[in-house]
């Protein structure tokens, strides 16, 4: 396996959906390629990253319009 | 907050539940409305549709999934079905080509050389090897200017990926769920998740590069 491969499984690595065989070699390949392991570090650390994003919170307006969708559902 | 209790007070009226459930996922539905449509008033007419839905479906709700992921469903089968009737939908024919372009790689090969390989590793052309972010202060990765500059990679994505690392990385659903909502199959979706998130990964690398 080379780097250039390896990168391109790091996905179905770390979703765990690589063939048992391809797992191993990518285990042996990592355990002696500094590059290669900081590529996989980085990629979790762009998944936990972008886990971090966060939505903006909610305009009075649409706060009312909830309220009032919400008060007009329990008159029903 | 525990599931059942709170449908419980939903299903009792509490606005008090209600309030914490659209503080919670109000802005995320909108969001999620956009992957499907791109007028902005009509991604939260999607979302306020979406909540009338959760509150007339509440007695029928099983909890067979999380009441996230049933709230995610209904928001984005109203997107797929109204959008393309109003034609105001963005095109789901792209998926082809996104998928087309799959074959091509994600990192430049132009930092790989199989010469400088020592063994069946170390590929990686001397100076283009990817760096440790260890160092990097995690008040640094997680600064607000960070954070916008993923979102900013992220909004530019081809729409397929958007919808896929929305849903997996920023939202948090399962694979599974994902590919219900889509309606692609694992294998696309996971071609499309590794394309995003290489492009999310390429960013970060050249946005945290040490100054040299």
């Amino acid at each position: 396996m080379t780097c250039k491969e390896l990168v391109e499984l790091v996905t179905e690595y770390l979703e765990g959906s690589l063939p048992e065989d391809v797992r191993a070699r990518m285990d042996q390949h990592l355990s002696g390629c500094d590059g290669c392991s900081s590529y996989l570090e980085q990629m979790r650390q762009t998944i936990r990253l972008t886990g971090r994003l966060q939505e903006e919170n909610l305009t009075s307006q649409q706060r009312d319009d909830l309220l009032k969708l919400f008060s007009d559902w329990k008159k029903t | 907050m525990d599931e059942a209790v709170l449908l419980d007070s939903l299903r009792a009226g509490d606005e008090a539940a209600f309030t914490w459930l659209v503080e919670h996922y109000h802005a995320s539905l909108v969001r999620l409305a956009r992957l499907f449509v791109r007028d902005e008033t009509f991604a939260e007419e999607l979302a306020q549709e979406t909540w009338l839905a959760v509150l007339q479906g509440l007695n029928h709700f099983e909890s067979r999934s999380s009441l996230k992921t049933w709230i995610f469903t209904i928001l984005t089968n109203k997107a797929k079905t109204r959008g393309q009737r109003e034609k105001r939908t963005i095109s789901l024919t792209s998926l082809e080509d996104e998928l087309h372009a799959s074959g091509r790689p994600t990192v430049d090969p132009e930092r790989f050389n199989d010469s400088s390989a020592v063994g069946d590793v170390n590929h990686w052309v001397w100076g283009t090897r990817p760096a440790s972010w260890a160092g990097v202060p995690e008040e640094s990765l997680l600064s607000q200017e960070t954070m916008d500059m993923i979102r900013r990679v992220i909004d530019v994505l081809p729409e397929n990926q958007r919808r896929v690392i929305t849903l997996r990385d920023i939202q948090e659903l399962s694979t599974d769920e994902v590919c219900n909502i889509l309606g692609i199959s694992e294998t696309n979706q996971r071609v499309l998740l590794h394309r995003a998130r290489a492009r999310v990964r390429q960013a970060l690398e050249a946005y945290l590069q040490p100054e040299t």
